[in-house]
This record gives structure tokens, sequence and C-alpha cells, in this order.
């Protein structure tokens, strides 16, 4: 295990520093992100300003060098230092770019686990009842349903339900407060965008899990447990039910880690400050080291997961081995 | 899969003949010979699912709309362009929102008019899907032979060429798609046209499709590989190179006809993908912008504009549903006319 975790940790950090190299030399390589961070008002003197100040003046390579040695050992600025995790400053508000990631990071974490929790419950909930009841009336209504939301969109739903919900005076608009200091506005705040979100990532869960369990149902290991005068409750839960959560974590985790990297269009849709809606904002300003930091970030999360998705695998199935 | 075993028949009935066995059996595959082909199979397969055919003639319905824009725009007598609330000032109330009840719906405009603006709806629609569609269109195919080419290189090549094939595909993995393609739209903008011009709207499609393209094509790369590796083993392939068939042959004759399947699948279950994520773009504000018509931009107005005038968003956003689920269904129909062990 502990094998399995070093080399594949070792992997991750391999992509990440070619991942952050490729988008680092097409970032500041295609043209002049002191122009660029200038604005249109702007003189020679203080182009000439910002890539002293930022370091632009130096060959490319070494530019990199500098980012990366930045990220572990922290760098200094002509503004201040930068401590550890240092990845630049933002061109357009000046402020750390990793401080701003942790400052954005408790709306997107709590969106993210929210709407996980609403989309696993209910999506798993009527996948299995569906397969339960395979060609029923409740599964056909189901999979019809899953099949017609999950061709809906957020930016198509989250306007509807805030027309709904909020406009008609129902409820607050969608905010992030801390769930330290209020746990009732937290969860009321967000209420909203969970469910509209979940909305569209259940029908995946609710097809899946319906498929995989109906498959699942079909294996011999399954008909000779229901042979030997189990009840079709415990041997559908017990033994189906471990087989069909390969698939499912597999796509969890890609969810998951798109999730945590930033829901973009959930965040712009519902006014939230979290990380997604930090990315648009950098990319419309084109505050080029803040973008970067935040694609790097997404990126090591996508990795993590699929670490911990990978190693989910040995504990649902004995047979998976790590190594 | 029946096709790899039917070709495998087909192939292993004329071992040793060389050039000249084959080419009859070419000729015979057309004629009554034979029976009927995989393809014919899947088609009437296909014509059975009523389900698929009803979706497939929505969806080409979306296309022929899309594709005769220009034609409907001469014919219904309005462009996406003209500021129609300007021109007739009943049109909008003071507020600049349709006079009219239901988003101004009327005879003049079916769709209603845009509030503010005072565009036609309906023509924008229109022209919005075109975009869409076009843009969508072209990134599935770029896809689709990236895909092809890429997937048969590293199956079929192996070794070395595999290895390093695989790892670029695992590096292009790790890259976050949708916040990749909102971070890379302006750069790719960048190449094109110098800062501080004003982009034309053809550069930002193409940027659109370059950076779509560039991390759509891996899932199906990886997919064909992992079918060539183990088709590349198959008796038909080794009864080929025997008789001295060039790899190029190989690959074109033996390989090619039976990944169709898996392309002519994967590609109708991609191309919705593409059409709602360059949406998504649009809608974020990094695709197409105004005054551009397109339907990703539409969600965003409508968005704006929802708590006054609901039926702006409403009428894209229906036609978006029924478009995407049609073609979802499409995909299911296409899987299993071509698969008729997938149960489902």
């Amino acid at each position: 295990m502990l094998q399995f975790l070093l080399r594949r940790t070792f992997g991750a950090v391999v992509i990440l520093v070619l991942l952050s190299a490729f988008t680092f030399f097409v970032f500041f390589g295609a043209g002049d992100p002191a122009a660029m961070s200038c604005g249109k008002n702007c003189t020679a003197d203080n182009i000439a300003l910002i890539h002293q100040n930022l370091g632009l003046d130096k060959p490319l390579p070494t530019q990199y060098w500098d980012w990366l040695v930045g990220i572990f050992a922290g760098r200094d600025y002509s503004i201040g230092h930068c401590s550890a995790p240092c990845f630049g400053y933002s061109f357009a508000t000046k402020q750390d770019v990793w401080s701003t990631l942790i400052d954005r990071l408790p709306t997107t974490a709590s969106l993210a686990i929210g709407g996980a929790a609403v989309f696993l419950t209910v999506g798993l909930g009527t996948g299995l009842l569906a397969a339960y009841k395979r060609g029923s009336l409740i599964d056909k209504v189901l999979t019809s349903i899953s099949m017609v939301l999950s061709s809906a969109q957020i930016y198509i739903l989250g306007p509807i339900a805030l027309g709904l919900f909020v406009y008609s005076g129902l409820m607050d608009s969608p905010k992030y407060v801390n769930f330290t200091s209020d746990p009732a506005g937290w969860f009321m705040g967000l209420l909203l965008p969970w469910v509209v979100m979940a909305t569209i990532f259940t029908a995946q869960y609710t097809r899946m899990s319906r498929s995989t369990m109906i498959e699942q149902l079909q294996e011999e290991h399954v008909r000779t447990a229901k042979a030997k005068g189990m009840s079709s409750s415990y041997v559908f839960l017990r033994y189906a039910w471990r087989g069909s959560l390969i698939p499912i974590v597999t796509i969890l985790g890609m969810d998951l880690s798109s999730l945590f990297g930033g829901a973009m269009i959930t965040e712009f849709t519902f006014q939230l400050a979290g990380v997604g809606r930090l990315a648009i904002d950098s990319v419309i300003t084109l505050d080029l080291p803040m973008v970067l930091g935040v694609l790097v970030f997404s990126a090591a999360l996508i990795l993590v997961f699929n670490i911990i998705v990978d190693a989910t695998y040995a504990f649902i199935d004995p047979r998976v081995r790590l190594s | 899969m029946t096709s790899p075993s039917q070709t495998a028949a087909d192939r292993s009935d004329t071992p040793g003949l060389g050039s000249g066995g084959l080419k009859k059996e070419k000729k015979g595959k057309g004629g009554e010979l034979v029976g009927r082909s995989p393809g014919q199979l899947m088609w009437t397969r296909f014509k059975r699912d009523r389900t698929g055919m009803i979706c497939a003639i929505v969806v080409l319905a979306f296309f022929v709309i899309a594709a005769l824009a220009p034609v409907i725009s001469a014919l219904y007598g309005k462009d996406p362009y003209t500021l129609y609330g300007s021109d007739d000032p009943n049109l909008l109330d003071e507020f600049g929102y349709p006079a009219g009840p239901n988003g101004g719906i009327s005879p003049e405009h079916w769709f209603g008019i845009e509030p503010q603006l005072g565009r036609d709806v309906f023509m924008r629609l229109v022209y919005g899907m075109r975009m869409s569609l076009g843009i969508s269109v072209a990134v599935t195919l770029l896809t689709v032979v990236t895909g092809i080419i890429i997937g048969i290189t590293a199956g079929y090549i192996g070794g070395k060429t595999d290895y390093f094939l695989s790892r670029v595909i695992d590096f292009l993995l790790a890259f976050p798609s949708q916040l990749t393609f909102v971070a890379f739209m302006p750069v790719v903008v960048a190449l094109f046209v110098p800062p501080g011009d004003e982009t034309p709207t053809y550069v930002r499609v193409c940027a659109l499709i370059i950076v779509q393209w560039s991390l759509g094509w891996m899932g199906l790369a990886r997919l064909l590989r992992g079918q060539v590796l183990s088709l590349r083993e198959r008796e038909f392939v080794e009864a080929a190179k025997i008789t001295g068939a060039s790899p190029w042959r190989i690959i074109r004759k033996e390989l090619l006809p039976n990944v169709v399947t898996p392309v002519l699948v994967q590609g109708t279950y991609m191309l919705p993908l593409f059409v709602t994520a360059e949406a998504g773009l649009s809608f974020l504000g990094v695709g197409i912008v105004e005054p551009t018509p397109d339907w990703g931009a539409l969600f965003q107005a409508g968005a704006r504009f929802y708590e006054n005038d609901p039926t702006f968003l409403l009428i894209p956003a229906v036609a978006m549903v029924v478009f995407v689920l049609c073609f979802n269904l499409l995909g299911d129909s296409v899987r299993d006319a071509f698969d008729p062990k997938s149960g489902r």
C-alpha cells in the first residue's frame, strides 16, 4: 500500500511539473504578460517596471524555475516576500495567488460536499430502486426522468430555480456563510445550488447504478447466494451492491475532482465566489498567475482523486492488487 | 462486436489467394452472394427501433434548420442583428422589456423579441444553433479523426510508440477539461490577434474548436488503442501479414472496418457533450461574444433577464434539452443497432 502510494505520488508530481511547465510556457511565451496586465492606458515605462518587478525580463526557463522554486521555498519580490507555497502575485488584484485560492476554497468545498451528498443519496437510491423493481412502472418512470434531467444543463435549471424560489421571495439569494459561525445559514444559503447541481449529476448515478446492479444480479455468485436461500434483499444489498461499486467510485472520483476544482457554471449562475468564479474572472482580466495557480491546483486535485479512487478499488474488490 | 468474427470468417475463406481472391470477395460483398453486410444489418435493426428513428428525425431537423439559417432568414424576412425594438417603439415597454405577453411572441416575431436590444429571438436562436452545431460538428470530426489515428498507431505499432503516446494521453487527461478550455481560450485567441485589436468572430470560432479538440480526443484514442491491441493478435490480421499485406493495408482493410462501431457510437455520444460544453463556454463569457448569435450566449442573456422575461430563456432552453435528449437516445439506439447483445 505504502509503495503504491509513493509510486503514484511520484508519478503525479512528474505530471504536475510537466503540466505547469507547459501552461507556463504557453501563457508567458504567447504574448507579453506585462502588456496584458497593464491594461489599455499603458506607457512603456510602466511595462518596463512590471517586467522588472515580476522578473519577466529573464529568459522563460529561468522564470519557470523561479516559479517552481517559489512553490516550495518561497520567493522574494520587490513588493515583499512571498512565503512558502508561493504561486506568485495576481496581476489584477496584486494579491498573493495562494492565499486568494485558500480564501475561495471553503465556498467551493461546501458546494462540492453538499452537492455530492445530495446526488449520491438520490442517485444511488433511485438507481437501486429501479434495478430492484426492474421492468416495473417505477423503473420506467425513474429511468425516463433521469434521461430527461441528464439532458438539462445547470445554466438552464439554475435561472429557472432562481426564478421559482428566489425572485418569487420564497428564499434568499444563494450565498456562502462560514459553516462554523452559522451552520443553518450555511445550509440555507447553499441549498438551492446543491439541489440544482445535484439534479444534473443525479441522473448519471441513477443510470449507472441501475445498469451495473442489473449486470451484477445476473452474476453467478449472486445466483448461488440466492439458491442457498438467502433473502433477496440481503443478496441485493450485500452481494450485488458491492460488485457494482467500482464503476460508481470511478465516476464519483472524476466528479468530485472537477467539483473541488471549481464548479464554474454553478458558481457563475448563483454568483458564489468560489474557485471556479475566480478562474473565470481571472481569465477575463488575463490575470495569468492566478489562472496558472487555479489550473495547477485543479490538476493536482484530479491526480489526488485518481490515486484515492485506485486505492479504494483494493478495499472494494480484494482481488485487485495495487502493485 | 459481431464484425470481427464475420470479417475473420470472410477473410479465412480465401487464405493465400492473394489480391485476386480478396478483390473477388469485395465484389461479392456488394451483391447478394454473401448476404447482408454488417452495415445493412445495423440499418435493419435501427429501422425497427421507433425511439431511435424519431430521435434521428428530430436531430436531423435541428441540423437542417441550422444549415438553412440564411434561407429561413430570407423566408421569414428578418435577420438576427437588426434592432427591431428601436425601429418600432411599441415592441418594448419603457423598461426595455417586450411589451407583448410571453416575451412579445406575435405573428411578426414567432419566439418574441430580445429585452433591451429588441432583436428577433427566433432568428437569434436559429443562427445561434448554426454557430454551436457548426463548432461542435467540427470538433467531433477532428476528435474522431485524431482519436482513430493516435489510437490505431499506438495499438498497432506498439512498443515505444505506444508507451510514448499513452504517456501523452495520461498527461493530457490530467488537465481539468472545462477549466483548461476557459483558461486557454484567450491564449489561443492571442496567437492569432495582436493584443488591443478587436477579435474577429472566426478567430474565436477557431480558438473554440482548437481548445476543445486538443483535450477531446484522448478518450476515443485510448479506447481504440485497446481494441486494436487485441485485434492485431487475431488470426485474420496474422493471415493478412503472412500473405504479405503492407501495414498500411492491414490498418485500412483489416483494422479500420472493425473499429467503425465504437467510433460511431462514441461519436454520437460525444457530439451533444461538445454542444453543451461550447454553450457553457459562451455562457461563461469566454466563447462566442456579442453581437454574434450563439446558443450559449442566449442562455447568458436569458439568465440576466429571467426575472422579468422568462420566455427569453425558456425557448432556447427547451430547444437545447430536446436536442441533447434526442441525441443521447439516438446514441443508445445506434449502440443497440450495432451491438444487439448489449441489453439495456
